[in-house]
C-alpha cells in the first residue's frame, strides 16, 4: 500500500477512485470502467506531476522522511557485489545504525558505510531510526582507516535525522566520536564520496559527508538542525517548521548553489520512493562519476582536494 | 588595553550590576547567591569567592589576565559575507548581529590574539558565549582558520576556549560546514607539530564540541561547565527521564575519560604556561618575576617581541 504524504491527499483520493472501480469490474464483468479509470488515472498523473513541480522545502523534509525512501541497505543490495559488513567499534560495541563494509563496485573493491533507517517497526528499532551512536561513528573510522591502508575508495551514504541524543550515548562521548569521524575523512588519503540519500541531519550527517564529491538526491534534505527544532528556538514554537525549512536553506538545489553539494542527483517524478529502481540506478551513474573524478588522485592530492573544498566553503552566499 | 581593564570594564559592570543592586558594587553570585564587590569578583577573575562558582569572563578579560602584563595584540579575522542564506526568523539576522554587537562591543562571537604567557609566545582564541550564545558561523570558523596560520606561522602553540550553544543556525548550512572547515585548522597544527589546547569553558555544546573543541592534544575545562553534544533538555525529552546530578559536567566528562584535566580559572594560567612550555621542549618558566599589567603597559611592545630565552632575564622589579 503507498504511503501518502498529508500534501499528497488529493491524490490518494483520485489513486483511491481508480482502483475502487477497477476492483469492481474485477467482480462484476459486465462492467465498462477502464475509459473512467484511465481519465482518473490521466487525472492523478498531472496532479502528482502538479505537486511535485515545485516542492516548499518542507515538503522535501518529508519526502526525504518518506517511509517508502530507499535505504541505504537497498542501495548496498543493487549496487554493490560480495557486500561483507564488518562489525564493531573495537572499543565497546557494534552499533546497528550505522552498516559498513567491505564490497566491489563496478568490479572494484571499495568500502561502503551508511546510516540505515530501517523499514519495519522491529529494523527501525534494531537501527535506532538511523540515529548513530559513538560506536557507530568509531566503525566508521575504523573502516576508513582500513580502506586508507589498503587504498580502497569509501563510499558513503548518508541518511539520518542526527546523532543520538541519549544518556549512553553521551556518557561514551558522541561529540568526540563525530570530531573524530570527520577529521579522519579529511586525512585518508584514497578517494571518498557521498551521497546524501535521504536526511542529512546536522553532525551526524558531517560526519561521513566530509567527502571530496558530495552528491544529494534531487528531495534530499541536509541542515544544521531539524526544521522542527529550529523552530521550537528561533520561533519559540515547533509547528513553525514550515517557516524554519524555507529560512534554512536546506533543499539539494540551494546547497548545489552554495557549493556543499557538487551535484544534485534527479528523482523520478513523485519521489524516489514512487520508482526505487530507477533512483537507484541514477545514484549508481552518479557514484561513478563522482570516482572517475578523482581517477588518478594520489593520496596527498586528495587529501589537499578535500581541505581545499572545504576552506573555500561559504565564500558564497545565495546572492551571489 | 589598559583603559578597557580600567574604564570600559567597570562601566559595563557598573551598568549590568546597576539593574539589580543599588550602588552598582555588588554582584550577586548566580550559585549560592553571595552578593560579591565587584572589584573583587573580578580581581578573582569572575569566580564566586565565596563558593567558587565559575561565572561568565569575555574573552578580553580573559586575555588581559592570561597574557603576560595583561598585553596582547588583537589578531585581525577575515570578514565573512553578511547573511549568506537572508535568514529571516522573527527578526532579520543582520538585525540580531547589531543588537549583539551593539551589546557586546564585539564584531562576532570570537577573539584571537597574540601574545606570551610566562614568556612563551602563543596564539589564543576565545569564545564569547555573551556573543548569540557563542554561536560558531563562519566568522567563528574564519577566526579559527585564521588563529592556526598565526600559529603555523610564528611557530606556537595554539590556546582555544570554547564556549558555545552551538552552530549558528542563522547559517545554516554554512555554520555546520565550519565543523570540517575547523577540523582543517586543527589538522594543520598538527603537521606542524604544534600544540593545540582546549580550554572549554561553560557551556560548550552542539556541533562545537562535536569539532574543534574535542580534538586537543590537551582537553581541559573550567570546573562545573557544561560539555556536551545533545543538551539535557533535548536528552530528557527522547529517554523519558530524569538524568543525574552532574551529567555533562566537566567532572562528569573527567570520570569518563573524555578531559586530561578540570582546573580552576584562577590556576588556568600557570597550568598553561606549563603544558605549551613542556610541549614545545622549552625549560621550566621562572615564576613570580612577571609585572602587573599596571606596571608593565609602556614596555608592552618589548615584552611582546623579547625571545625565548627571555626567561633568564632578571626579574624587572
Amino acid at each position: 500500500m503507498t504511503h501518502y504524504l498529508d500534501f499528497e491527499k488529493p491524490l490518494a483520493e483520485i489513486e483511491g477512485k481508480a482502483e475502487e472501480l477497477r476492483a469492481m469490474a474485477r467482480v462484476s464483468e459486465e462492467m465498462d470502467i477502464e475509459a473512467e479509470a484511465a481519465a482518473l488515472d490521466h487525472k492523478a498523473a498531472a496532479l502528482l506531476k502538479d505537486l511535485y513541480k515545485k516542492l516548499s522545502p518542507w515538503r522535501k523534509c518529508q519526502v526525504a522522511r518518506h517511509p517508502d525512501r530507499p535505504h541505504c541497505s537497498d542501495y548496498i543490495d543493487a549496487l554493490f557485489q560480495e557486500y561483507t559488513p564488518l562489525a564493531g567499534d573495537r572499543k565497546f560495541s557494534e552499533d546497528e545504525a550505522v552498516l559498513g563494509g567491505l564490497a566491489r563496485f563496478n568490479d572494484r573493491p571499495v568500502m561502503v558505510i551508511g546510516h540505515e533507517k530501517g523499514n519495519d517497526t522491529s529494523s527501525r528499532i534494531q537501527r535506532n531510526f538511523g540515529m548513530a551512536r559513538p560506536e557507530g561513528y568509531r566503525k566508521a573510522v575504523r573502516l576508513m582507516e582500513m580502506a586508507d591502508r589498503f587504498g580502497l575508495p569509501v563510499i558513503t551514504l548518508v541518511d539520518t535525522p542526527g546523532a543520538y541524543p541519549g544518556k549512553g550515548a553521551e556518557e561514551r562521548g558522541q561529540s568526540e566520536a563525530i570530531a573524530r569521524a570527520t577529521e579522519t575523512c579529511l586525512q585518508i588519503g584514497v578517494p571518498l564520496v557521498s551521497v546524501i540519500i535521504g536526511e542529512g541531519g546536522s553532525g551526524g550527517a558531517v560526519a561521513f559527508a566530509t567527502a571530496n564529491r558530495v552528491a544529494m538526491l534531487e528531495h534530499s534534505v541536509y541542515s544544521v538542525i531539524s526544521p522542527e527544532g529550529c523552530a521550537s528556538i528561533l520561533w519559540k514554537n515547533a509547528d513553525k517548521m514550515r517557516e524554519a525549512a524555507e529560512a534554512l536553506r536546506l533543499t539539494a538545489q540551494d546547497l548545489l548553489k552554495l557549493g556543499v553539494a557538487d551535484r544534485v542527483i534527479p528523482e523520478p517524478l513523485g519521489g524516489a520512493h514512487r520508482d526505487r529502481e530507477a533512483t537507484i540506478a541514477s545514484v549508481s551513474d552518479c557514484l561513478t562519476k563522482m570516482l572517475g573524478d578523482l581517477d588518478g588522485l594520489k593520496p596527498k592530492a586528495l587529501i589537499k582536494d578535500r581541505r581545499d573544498k572545504f576552506l573555500a566553503l561559504g565564500s558564497k552566499g545565495l546572492a551571489a | 588595553m589598559n583603559w578597557i581593564a580600567n574604564y570600559v570594564r567597570p562601566r559595563i559592570n557598573s551598568i549590568f550590576s546597576r539593574r539589580e543592586v543599588p550602588e552598582n558594587l555588588w554582584t550577586k553570585c548566580d550559585e549560592c547567591g553571595t552578593m560579591l564587590f565587584h572589584r573583587e569578583l573580578s580581581d578573582n577573575l569572575n569566580v564566586c569567592t565565596n563558593c567558587s562558582h565559575h561565572m561568565a569572563i569575555t574573552p578580553r578579560e580573559r586575555f588581559t589576565a592570561l597574557f603576560d602584563a595583561g598585553n596582547f595584540a588583537e589578531v585581525t579575522v577575515p570578514d565573512p559575507i553578511a547573511d549568506p542564506l537572508q535568514f529571516r526568523d522573527q527578526k532579520k539576522y543582520p538585525d540580531r548581529m547589531r543588537a549583539a554587537q551593539k551589546s557586546t562591543g564585539e564584531k562576532d562571537a570570537m577573539l584571537v590574539a597574540l601574545g606570551e604567557i610566562g614568556q612563551t609566545p602563543i596564539v589564543a582564541a576565545a569564545q564569547d558565549f555573551s556573543f548569540m550564545g557563542g554561536s560558531m558561523g563562519m566568522y567563528v570558523g574564519n577566526a579559527i582558520v585564521k588563529a592556526a596560520q598565526e600559529a603555523v606561522r610564528l611557530k606556537r602553540p595554539l590556546i582555544l576556549f570554547s564556549a558555545a550553544g552551538g552552530a549558528r543556525m542563522q547559517e545554516g548550512i554554512l555554520s555546520l560546514m565550519q565543523m570540517p572547515r575547523s577540523t582543517v585548522a586543527i589538522q594543520m597544527l598538527r603537521e606542524a607539530n604544534l600544540p593545540y589546547i582546549v580550554v572549554l569553558t561553560h557551556p560548550t555544546t552542539g556541533g562545537v564540541t562535536a569539532s574543534y573543541a574535542m580534538l586537543g592534544d590537551v582537553q581541559i575545562a573550567e570546573p562545573n561547565a557544561l560539555i556536551c553534544f545533545a543538551g539535557p533538555r533535548v536528552i530528557e525529552q527522547t529517554i523519558r527521564e530524569k538524568l543525574p546530578e552532574g551529567f555533562q559536567r566537566a567532572e562528569y566528562l573527567l570520570e569518563h575519560g573524555m578531559l586530561d584535566r578540570v582546573t580552576d580559572r584562577n590556576d588556568m594560567r600557570d597550568e598553561l604556561i606549563s603544558i605549551t612550555r613542556m610541549l614545545m621542549l622549552l625549560p621550566p618558566p621562572v615564576k613570580g618575576h612577571l609585572t602587573g599589567p599596571e606596571e608593565a603597559a609602556p614596555n608592552a611592545i618589548e615584552v611582546a617581541k623579547a625571545p625565548a630565552k627571555a626567561d633568564k632575564q632578571p626579574a624587572k622589579k
